[in-house]
């Protein structure tokens, strides 16, 4: 199914774990030096009211004057867990994407201020970059480097897996659950 | 050869590696793809995985984002000494990174710099060998950050897993490990092992073991056997692609040994991510690759 700009709560609360979604409208990419600095009281660049963070490092160069994705896949989300919940809730960030799924307390959060977690398939840089049709701004370039900047990525259809709800789900945990059952039985 | 003749060549074969997957991973992932129930998030995501990887060979732009440590291995005959390859190599590490073959992925452990150039103490990681052959063998990996985050080193016995100082306790191991990674390391993973050394040299030949082909077979019965087991039961353990759950979990296992004091039992676990990038060729005196190593 489509989700499309604006990300507002009523949109988020309507998606649930296992649905398979095709992301339209602005993301802005944060991994971990933005998390970092916004949790030490940073002041974000950019207006993240009912927004999706795009847990992303990409490659991306300047060719005659304007910026190129060359390779935009997701990150590993967990090393985020301290933080994204509670800038979640400070400053109102609807979704997130990322691989490998979050912890209990991001879950906790999602429930609580109406956010998703978002699982783009880690890896599938070049499927993903196809998706992101125009960059319209890059920020903290000078601070933190290009692969862990704020980018501005316009995208279009641009697919994920809900693996977390706001209503208490999430496919990660329930697959860890059933995996150490499966090994207890083997032995 | 000149120093520009090898220069271009290495980084021809920095780019194949960047953006092109071993046709042994390439037939697993296939496999894998027809094996998981239609209609399952895991198909769906084995999907989006092989036109990713047409993809990018198509447009010679990297498999993934994250290109990885780079791991550098090469044989060097008599033509061609250390300083003159490592030189010749890190000239072309700087020019796929400028082209976007390579991301800028150096950070400076003490203020958080990014190097900007993957130049910097370690990096590019070389392993140099001196060799009587008359070719230069160059063999290299780009190891993700996402998946190395995963591997893992058991010191035996483990009481809490119920592990000994045997191949059972080695099992016991590997498969803690592939439940520990779940989809953080993205899967469909592949397992090298080493069992034995000591932590240094277990975790360097737990990743030489990433330049078998995933369809050889360990000389040693032993160890053979112990392969497929592995794969086999991690396969019904339901973790699946991304930790999306389904049937294929891991696309191959590898493992050696090497020996140990008797006070120490290591088994290290190293993990590559389905996105296995791994290139090798073998170069003549004259400039010309005479062999690509992983068609």
């Amino acid at each position: 199914m489509l989700l499309e700009a604006p990300f507002t709560e009523d949109r988020i609360r309507a998606l649930r774990v296992g649905q398979e979604v095709e992301i339209t409208g602005l993301v802005y990419t944060g991994r971990d030096a933005v998390h970092k600095y916004l949790h030490e009281g940073g002041k974000p660049p950019v207006d993240l009211r009912d927004s999706i963070i795009y847990h992303c490092g990409p490659v991306v160069v300047k060719e005659k004057g304007r910026w190129v994705v060359k390779a935009a896949g997701p990150t590993t989300s967990i090393r985020e867990e301290p933080y994204q919940g509670p800038l979640m809730e400070q400053y109102g960030i609807r979704g997130v994407i990322g691989k490998g799924g979050m912890g209990p307390k991001t879950l906790e959060y999602c429930q609580k201020v109406g956010a998703v977690y978002l699982h783009a398939i880690g890896g599938a840089a070049q499927v993903l970059a196809e998706r992101v049709v125009a960059v319209e701004g890059v920020h903290m370039m000078e601070e933190f480097g290009s692969p862990e900047a704020i980018w501005e990525f316009r995208v279009e259809r641009f697919p994920a897996v809900v693996t977390m709800d706001a209503h208490g789900q999430s496919l990660h945990r329930d697959v860890l659950a059933a995996s150490q059952d499966a090994l207890r039985q083997l032995g | 050869m000149d120093a520009k003749t090898l220069e271009a060549q290495l980084l021809e074969l920095i780019r194949r590696t960047s953006t092109r997957l071993p046709g042994d991973v390439v037939r697993a992932i296939e496999k894998g793809w027809r094996r998981e129930a239609k209609g399952s998030i895991a198909k769906s995501a084995l999907r989006t995985v092989l036109d990713n990887i047409e993809l990018a060979r198509d447009k010679s732009q990297p498999m993934c984002q994250d290109t990885g440590t780079i791991i550098c291995y090469a044989d060097l005959p008599a033509w061609c000494d250390e300083p003159t390859f490592m030189k010749a190599y890190e000239r072309a590490v700087v020019k796929a990174t400028k082209v976007g073959y390579l991301r800028q992925n150096s950070v400076d452990s003490i203020t958080g710099k990014n190097s900007g150039d993957n130049l910097g103490p370690g990096n590019p990681a070389f392993h140099l060998h001196q060799t009587r052959q008359k070719s230069l063998t160059c063999r290299m990996m780009l190891k993700g950050g996402g998946c190395e985050n995963v591997g893992a080193q058991y010191s035996l016995p483990r009481a809490d897993l119920g592990a000994g100082r045997d191949l059972a306790g080695v099992r016991t191991c590997i498969l803690d490990a592939v439940v520990q990674a779940q989809g953080k390391g993205c899967g469909p993973g592949i397992l090298g092992v080493c069992i034995g050394g000591d932590r240094g040299s277990g975790y360097l030949a737990s990743k030489e073991e990433f330049f078998r082909e995933l369809d050889d077979t360990n000389e040693d019965p032993r160890l053979a056997k112990l392969e497929k087991r592995i794969v086999k039961e991690a396969n019904s353990l339901g973790i699946g692609p991304m930790g999306f759950g389904g049937a294929t979990t891991l696309l191959g296992c590898k493992i050696t040994h090497r020996n140990r004091v008797p006070a120490s039992f290591f088994v290290s676990v190293s993990y590559m991510c389905w996105a296995f990038r791994r290139d090798g060729f073998r170069l003549s005196e004259s400039g010309k690759v005479t062999r690509w190593l992983y068609d």
